[in-house]
């Protein structure tokens, strides 16, 4: 019997989209297509007939692959029906530049929405296609995927070009190194209170249709039982219904330009002229080192869902515990914000202890306890860089005339995007008071532009083992947002949904 | 607080006449020609707004006919040092015109009113109330503010001669302390100590609610099992509404968010009926305001280190309750602190509203079903019409970290560690 719950249980990874499980590393070619409706039926003849990936591990793996996501917009255009649409998350619908939500993000002075190259007013893609490919493989991949009803399907918006810098983001850092590991075998354990850092995450916090990290099932569209929806599964949570969300997720898209020679001359000045202090100041941005190596040493004991892959120990075997000071790495850097690396009680107090922490007398250090737990807050990185690499020591020098732009494609999935990508967006990286800090946001993805009652937040505090803080004055804004947009990755028996041939 | 009904003839000039104090929605003139209230230094924060509460049929789940009737109200909430009647005073002499042409706008309200004793009748008892840091003044919060300002351009300016022992560095930032003060360029006053009166008035606060219920033990053993089982069969059976709110209200709220570190909130509901629901929320209340007013450490409301001010206020007859709070980051963050650090106080406070995710004894589950919960208090959640915040761009948690780097120079026996602790916060 233990069994049969068991397959009840398991994920079938052949309706999960393959992006969710794999970053398809290997396949070192992706290019992305936004595209709008033009012919609905059409549309959905294209993505009925389209060999979208799913996650199934297969031997010899895959050498390309297709994704497929939709914007509320491309859902609307699709013929969804607005009782379905409804129940989609509030973010997902009214989208990444509504106006309030771009002021939390910090998408204002020239991150505006309005500047945008796409993702604003017109410039709102309805489907996004991503097409992954083996080196030399993609030209190819991207033509016999596109068939023959492409054409009258959609139109081509723009495309999303990456390029392959081998790992390095364009500032010339490891990048996507540390990713929660999904707990695919639906094994985790969410009842009590967590009380030490781990790494796993439940799989609901990334998929639709599973409980998350409160052990709770995500809103999402569960529709009626009929002859359309007899494909779909039956929601856990709610037997009659037929859950449209399952196996689906939310995907977050942003072009974010990289301007890797302010970034450098700026370290570079800061250090009189020195390179290898430079270097040392850009690795205090970061909270890593250029290598990925992390600025706090390792620990002994393991965490959840780290190695035992030794690289992958060397590199995020470890938490900022013991980092009181600062001293080792700066509370402002942009790992500590991105994954502050706590657990749902300071101290990892127990019984009585815990009674006391709960009412106020834990400890009282001005930095205790001032982070939420981030096991509600993480976020999985699929994203890809575009442009051409800029060593360092050349990123120094003064740009050519008319260089090419170069950034990151940044992608991310989460199953609930206020509460993951919105809070780390807001609450960590852009918040001028991360961590008892004030006057300074992310010092890569800051947007330097004042607040209310605060006109600077361009500062960078580098806290040293004696004397005071260095404080760093008048960081440019290196990273520029240029386009953006909530989308559904829905899971395959949905997109059939979808895409079936009766009108909606 | 002052409460008064609003004049149903009235409202729409009343919504404009409270549209005119702001610069643009969610962002006061602090200058305003109604209320100006950079003018008062002791107001920490203050809020004018309507109490619309769109979820009276809520009430209807519990049977009966047509959902209640009440009063639309106008509310004047303001946290304020020192007293009263002094703020009162000072309120009618800057602002008189100003407010009787809000207050026109409520019923029983005529140009021959008297403004102070309209005010005295129309305020309305806090249940609770919680202060993040009791006798902590605006000009205290200002001239910290200063303070740390003055240190951190002084330690750029000076950040090659400031390598040195952290003693070095402490007596050299006193020395330029006392110079900037001597100089008037940097005030710090020391607070008058609290009046005799109220001392002793909380002293007998403190003392006089644990006699009362040891004199009331012996009733309320009794009765305590009854409550109890009653409680529990209605936790079981108490239906839930926590639908999502419509998107036009929810956005609406949002315009008026994020426009300062700080944000306000108003939450309002219907109290479930019956006399054991009432009782038990008064209770509990009654226990949040003594443990908030005698025991919480100061800057922290349990674990949660974000709020400046909360008050909760009972209307018509303990039919229905308000909480007003001020916090800082963005509402998402604020539900998300809630439910993960006070989940049990915010259980049983809320528990008791007509439509709150079912609980487990009382202060298990209920806000744990973290979208329910979301969706009820979003629900709930009351535009404010105007919002003032006295220090701008501060922080709950920034005010801490100014008055500890005041409280470091100002003391000459700290051990390493302390001065190591000081340092830090620089």
């Amino acid at each position: 019997m233990g069994r049969t719950v068991m397959n009840e249980r398991a994920v079938d990874y052949g309706d999960v989209q393959g992006l969710v499980r794999f970053g398809y590393g290997k396949m070192k070619e992706a290019s992305y297509a936004l595209l709008r409706i033009k012919n609905v039926a059409a549309a959905r003849s294209w993505l009925r007939s389209a060999a979208i990936t799913s996650a199934v591990a297969i031997k010899p793996p895959p050498t390309t692959a297709t994704q497929v996501a939709f914007t509320a917009a491309g859902f609307k255009a699709l013929g969804v029906s607005a009782s379905v649409l409804a129940n989609f998350s509030p973010e997902f619908l009214t989208g990444m530049t509504e106006e309030s939500r771009a002021r939390r993000l910090g998408d204002v002075g020239s991150n505006a929405p309005q500047q945008w190259s796409w993702g604003y007013a017109t410039r709102m893609p309805h489907v996004l296609v991503m097409f992954f490919a083996e080196p030399g493989q993609l030209q190819t991949h991207v033509k016999s995927a596109k068939g023959n009803v492409w054409n009258d399907a959609f139109e081509e918006m723009q495309w999303l070009e990456t390029a392959d810098l081998d790992g390095v983001e364009p500032f010339g850092f490891a990048d996507g190194i540390s990713q929660p590991q999904i707990d695919w075998e639906r094994q985790r354990d969410v009842t009590s209170p967590q009380l030490d850092y781990t790494n796993v995450v439940a799989l609901g916090e990334f998929l639709l249709g599973y409980p998350n990290e409160y052990n709770k099932y995500t809103e999402r569209p569960l529709i009626d039982a009929d002859s359309a929806s007899a494909d779909l599964f039956a929601a856990e949570d709610v037997s009659e219904k037929k859950d449209l969300g399952r196996n689906g997720t939310y995907l977050v898209v942003r072009t974010l330009e990289q301007d890797v020679r302010s970034f450098w001359q700026f370290v570079y000045k800061q250090s009189q002229g020195n390179l290898s202090e430079a270097d040392n100041l850009a690795a205090a941005f970061v909270g890593r080192t250029r290598a990925g190596d992390p600025l706090v040493p390792i620990q002994n004991q393991t965490i959840p869902g780290i190695g035992p892959d030794p690289e992958q120990v060397r590199q995020n075997q470890f938490t900022f515990d013991e980092n009181l000071s600062g001293s080792r790495c700066p509370f402002g850097a942009h790992v500590h914000r991105a994954n502050p690396r706590n657990s749902d009680y300071p101290g990892r107090p127990t019984g009585l202890a815990k009674l006391v922490t709960m009412l106020g007398f834990g400890p009282k250090g001005f930095r205790d306890d001032l982070m939420s737990s981030v096991r509600f807050h993480r976020i999985l990185r699929r994203g890809r860089e575009f442009g051409t690499e800029l060593k360092p020591e050349e990123a120094i020098n003064s740009a050519p005339p008319n260089e090419s732009k170069r950034g990151l494609h940044f992608i991310c999935l989460n199953a609930n995007i206020a509460r993951q990508f919105e809070f780390l967006q807001n609450a960590w990286m852009m918040n001028t008071k991360f961590s008892g800090l004030t006057g300074e946001s992310d010092p890569l993805l800051g947007n330097r532009e004042p607040i209310q009652g605060c006109p600077i937040t361009a500062d960078f505090t580098k806290p040293r083992e004696k004397g005071v803080a260095r404080r760093i004055s008048g960081l440019p804004q290196f990273v520029t947002v240029r386009g953006g947009a909530y989308f559904f990755l829905p899971g395959l028996r949905a997109l059939r949904y979808f895409a079936r041939e009766s009108s909606a | 607080m002052i409460l008064a009904a609003i004049d149903p003839a009235r409202e729409a000039e009343l919504r404009q006449l409270l549209d005119s104090m702001n610069a643009a929605p969610g962002r006061v003139n602090a200058n305003n020609t109604l209320i100006p209230f950079a003018q008062f230094d002791t107001l920490h924060f203050a809020r004018l707004l309507i109490l619309d509460d769109k979820t009276l049929e809520d009430a209807r789940v519990y049977g009966g006919g047509p959902a209640p009737s009440y009063p639309l109200y106008l509310a004047f909430v303001g946290d304020i040092d020192g007293n009263v009647d002094t703020f009162f005073k000072k309120l009618v002499n800057v602002a008189g015109a100003g407010l009787r042409a809000i207050f026109s706008c409520c019923e029983g309200f005529t140009t021959n009113t008297d403004l102070v004793r309209w005010m005295e009748k129309h305020s309305a008892p806090t249940i609770a109330a919680y202060v993040n840091c009791r006798g902590r003044t605006v000009r205290q919060v200002r001239e910290e503010a200063a303070l740390k300002e003055a240190i951190e351009n002084y330690i750029k300016n000076n950040a090659t001669e400031l390598n040195g022992p952290l003693r070095e560095i402490h007596t050299r930032l006193q020395q330029f302390v006392n110079a900037e003060k001597s100089s008037g360029r940097l005030v710090l006053s020391h607070e008058d100590r609290a009046s005799v009166i109220w001392r002793i008035k909380n002293l007998l606060h403190l003392v006089g609610m644990p006699l009362l219920i040891l004199l009331a033990l012996p009733l309320l053993l009794v009765i305590a099992p009854i409550i109890l089982i009653r409680l529990r069969h209605l936790e079981k059976t108490d239906p839930e509404l926590c639908w999502r709110c419509d998107q036009a209200h929810s956005d609406k709220l949002s315009r008026s968010e994020d426009h300062d570190v700080t944000n306000q909130f108003t939450a309002m509901g219907s109290v479930k009926p019956g006399l054991v629901r009432r009782w038990t929320l008064s209770g509990i209340l009654t226990t949040v305001d003594y443990a908030a007013r005698h025991f919480v450490r100061r800057g922290r409301l349990g674990r949660i280190r974000t709020i400046h001010f909360a008050r909760w206020v009972f209307l018509d007859r303990k039919k229905r309750m308000v909480f007003f709070s001020n916090y800082d980051g963005t509402v998402e963050s604020y539900m998300d602190d809630f439910i993960n650090k006070t989940g049990f106080g915010l259980n049983a406070v809320f528990g008791n509203g007509i439509g709150y995710p079912r609980t487990n004894w009382l202060v298990l589950d209920g806000c744990q079903h973290e979208q329910n919960y979301k969706n009820f208090l979003r629900r709930h959640t009351l535009p404010t019409q105007v919002w003032y915040k006295a220090y701008p761009g501060l922080t709950a948690v920034d005010l801490e970290r100014n008055t500890r780097i005041r409280q470091g120079l100002e003391s000459s026996s700290m051990s390493e560690e302390e001065i190591r602790e000081w340092a830090a916060l620089l």
